[in-house]
């Protein structure tokens, strides 16, 4: 992955800088999950630590809040993280079907990144375009009446963008 | 007084005080409605209260849904009724969900005869499960040197998180995952000898299945036995004696120190003697060593800390050493008695026999889970030799026992070999909270007046207060003496120490367990009565009034030891043989 340690580390200074800016470290832990997760992309252990640490807490409790919530992640996002809506109208216009089909093409599982970097796959709660049904989010991207024979089309859109090439 | 409440439960009526739970009613009126994860270990902050069983449904009218009785409050003129066909199909359901996904090796299984779902299974007496071929969990065992997680056993009640969160403040646990894969695990899954776990076993203690074991070496001490090559010796911790009767149907309290002795030499252990001599020489170093840093500080020397700390207790030990790596230089650097006794045992003893260490296997029978990681610890062994070879609980004597035919009820009482059996009444309090402290203070009184104690019962340090403190005159000065059993008790008062918070205390005792090595995590199960726990404490207060001598420092073969052998306590010898030193781990 492309993050350099400086990034990473100035990451732990706006986590840290968060957590001291709590008014109180108690109860807290699941907003400040929230942000880590938001400034790193995923929680991995060193975050997890660095969190258990600040907060006073034991490790095994944050890493059981981690694991309890289904929207914390340990595994990195790809470069375009993709979301199948899994709500109900996304459901049952066939949202299961085109989950199966990017399972199938990207050949990673559902939380999976693949080996390159590139996609990672998850799914999501109805995201309030029901009228598009069934959805699926790439990056900022969405895309509406999604069938499994479109899942194709959808990732050649980021085939040929300038991926590192030596 | 607080409010009273009426309600009748199965047509009988029944008042209890505001704030009681159905399931309190009911047991007012000795109805025994089972229960599964819910355990209140009175006197301890054990209340687990998640209430996520279901097993304890009961009827109330007026309602439509049934109520779980260990969180329901009972409420005036609420009509429970605890055994209609809705409440034991219910029941039944439950039942049969747990054990759908429950392994059904029972017989194979450390907890079997202990186990509370089996004997649910027994009472409620199903002879086959609708839901029986549903997935079963596949987690892979995690074996420590001390505790046996097997997590597909697991049924989720949550007691073990509970116990070492709230109660120890470790914070080892976390219950993980949802629905079918949950478990309760360490942080990352990692194993439990990675983590910060103490090795306390309250958790096993309070398992109600076999998820949680302890590490079980009795066929180790078989093979040992059976080696015509090795000279076996024995030593049985103070607390043992005051509870092996349990696994042999004695009341709860009932001493059977001779008839151990006797089993352990049917047993064919060559030597058998008494950790209770190790517990009176720690003494010796201990009171030694509390009294040089005394006098010290009295005199103005400002390099040495107080109070001391008691370090008999590995679990305590390893818990300070991730919880408070700065104040590596409080605890006492005496060895706790297993490991003083295993060190005495393969230096002086073996020589005395004439033989190398090799050739020596020391066993011990301890309360303890603890003891079989602290055993396994770098710093006791020589040359990749341990001083103890294997450290086995009171659970696993009474297995040993029973394996070897023995008819235990029928020994006669027999004594501990010497020289490393004689003990004071000292030593045998060691086993449960208050005990050590008090065989110290009563050494330590001596050798600072130089008079003899009229009176060598300090009851003021005795009792089950989690937390407790205690002035005692010596001479012209007030000792002022800390005590805690459990490790959240230690660490509310090590912090009170640390923020200045108390009045300086010049000692303070701690003990991982609650009451003490009497409720350790080795002990026969007591199924959450904690009366039991405290009736061990008893037995051993009796047994050291009925000792003809109660101060470690007159233990004759104690005595013989150091003119022989030791020299001086805290003297080059004795420090090499009898002190040790900590180490920093990390914190979460
Ligand atoms: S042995 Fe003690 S410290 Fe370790 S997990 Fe169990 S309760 Fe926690
Ligand atoms: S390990 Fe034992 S005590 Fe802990 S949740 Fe599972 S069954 Fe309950
Ligand atoms: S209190 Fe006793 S039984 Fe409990 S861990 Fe400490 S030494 Fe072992
Ligand atoms: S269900 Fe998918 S957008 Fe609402
Ligand atoms: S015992 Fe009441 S819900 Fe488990």
């Amino acid at each position: 992955m492309d993050n350099c340690k400086c990034c990473e580390n100035k990451g732990y200074d706006e986590l840290g800088a968060f957590i001291d800016a709590l008014p109180s470290k108690k109860g807290e832990l699941i907003t400040v999950l929230h942000r880590a997760q938001s400034i790193f992309g995923y929680l991995p252990r060193e975050v997890q630590e660095f969190i258990a640490e600040r907060l006073d807490l034991p490790l095994a409790k944050v890493y059981g809040v981690v694991k309890f919530y289904s929207f914390f992640s340990m595994t990195p996002k790809g470069k375009h993280p993709i979301s199948v809506c899994m709500g109900t109208a996304c459901y049952v216009r066939g949202a299961e079907e085109v989950l199966t089909e990017l399972v199938r093409q990207l050949g990673i599982p559902v939380g999976g990144v693949t080996e390159d970097g590139k996609f990672s796959l998850d799914t999501l709660r109805c995201v309030g375009a029901c009228g598009l049904a069934p959805v699926v989010i790439v990056g900022e991207k969405v895309y509406g009446r999604v069938e499994p024979k479109k899942v194709a089309g959808i990732l050649a859109d980021y085939s040929d963008e300038g991926e590192v090439r030596s | 007084m607080s409010k009273m409440i009426d309600l009748t439960i199965d047509g009988r009526p029944v008042s209890v005080p505001e704030g009681s739970t159905i399931l309190d009613a009911a047991k007012k009126l000795d109805i025994n409605i089972p229960t599964l994860c819910h355990l209140d270990l009175e006197g301890t902050p054990m209340v687990n209260k998640g209430a996520s069983c279901r097993i304890c449904v009961v009827e109330v009218e007026g309602r439509r849904n049934l109520a779980p009785s260990c969180a329901t409050p009972a409420t005036q003129g609420m009509v429970v009724r605890s055994n209609t066909i809705r409440v034991l199909h219910a029941r039944k359901t439950v039942l049969e969900l747990l054990l759908s996904d429950h392994p059904k090796d029972c017989l194979l299984c450390a907890k079997s005869g202990n186990c509370e779902l089996q004997d649910l299974a027994e009472k409620f007496g199903l002879r086959e499960n609708r839901f029986e071929h549903g997935a079963q969990s596949t987690y892979v065992k995690d074996m420590s040197p001390a505790i046996e997680r097997d997590m597909n056993k697991c049924i989720m009640c949550r007691r073990c998180e509970t116990m070492c969160n709230e109660v120890q403040t470790v914070g080892a646990l976390s219950g993980i995952n949802r629905g079918f894969t949950s478990v309760v695990a360490p942080a990352f899954e990692m194993p439990l000898e990675e983590s910060v776990c103490t090795f306390c076993g309250q958790c096993v203690a309070v398992c109600p299945t076999g998820a949680l074991v302890e590490r079980d070496y009795t066929w180790k001490v078989i093979e040992a036995l059976a080696d015509p090559d090795k000279v076996v010796l024995v030593q049985t911790a103070p607390a043992v004696r005051a509870a092996l009767g349990e696994e042999f149907g004695y009341e709860p309290g009932t001493l059977v120190t001779g008839k151990m002795a006797a089993a352990l030499r049917m047993l064919g252990f060559d030597h058998v003697f008494d950790t209770d001599f190790a517990a009176d020489l720690t003494i010796m170093e201990e009171a030694s060593e509390f009294l040089d840093r005394l006098t010290r500080h009295l005199e103005g020397d400002t390099s040495v800390r107080l109070p001391i700390l008691t370090s008999c207790c590995p679990a305590w030990v390893k818990f300070f050493e991730h919880q408070y790596p700065d104040l590596l230089d409080v605890p006492s650097t005496a060895k706790s008695p297993q490991q003083m006794f295993g060190a005495i045992a393969k230096s002086f003893y073996a020589e005395k026999l004439g033989i190398p260490r090799e050739k020596m296997v020391v066993v011990s029978i301890m309360p303890c889970l603890a003891k079989k990681y602290e055993c396994a610890r770098d710093e006791f062994s020589v040359d990749g030799n341990p001083d103890v070879d294997i450290s086995i609980t009171t659970r696993e004597l009474g297995h040993l026992i029973k394996k070897a035919n023995i008819d235990f009820r029928n020994l006669p009482d027999e004594d501990f070999d010497d020289p490393l059996g004689a003990s004071t009444g000292a030593a045998v309090i060691f086993g449960t909270t208050g005990g050590v402290i008090e065989a110290a203070v009563r050494s330590a009184a001596e050798w600072a007046t130089g008079q003899e104690l009229s009176k060598v019962d300090f009851e003021a340090l005795r009792g089950l207060e989690g937390c407790r403190e205690a002035k005692i005159p010596v001479g012209d000065l007030v000792l002022h003496i800390g005590i805690a059993h459990g490790l959240g008790n230690a660490r509310r008062l090590l912090d009170a120490v640390r923020n200045n918070e108390v009045e300086p205390f010049h000692a303070i005792e701690i003990m991982a367990c609650p009451g003490g090595c009497v409720g350790g995590g080795g002990q026969p199960y007591h199924h959450g009565n904690m009366d039991i726990v405290a009736k061990r404490a008893k037995a051993l207060y009796r047994e050291d009034a009925n000792k003809p001598i109660r101060k470690s420092h007159e233990n004759p073969s104690i005595k013989a030891l150091y003119e022989e052998y030791l020299g001086k306590p805290l003297g080059e010898k004795a420090h090499h043989l009898l002190h040790t030193h900590y180490f920093k781990r990390h914190k979460i």
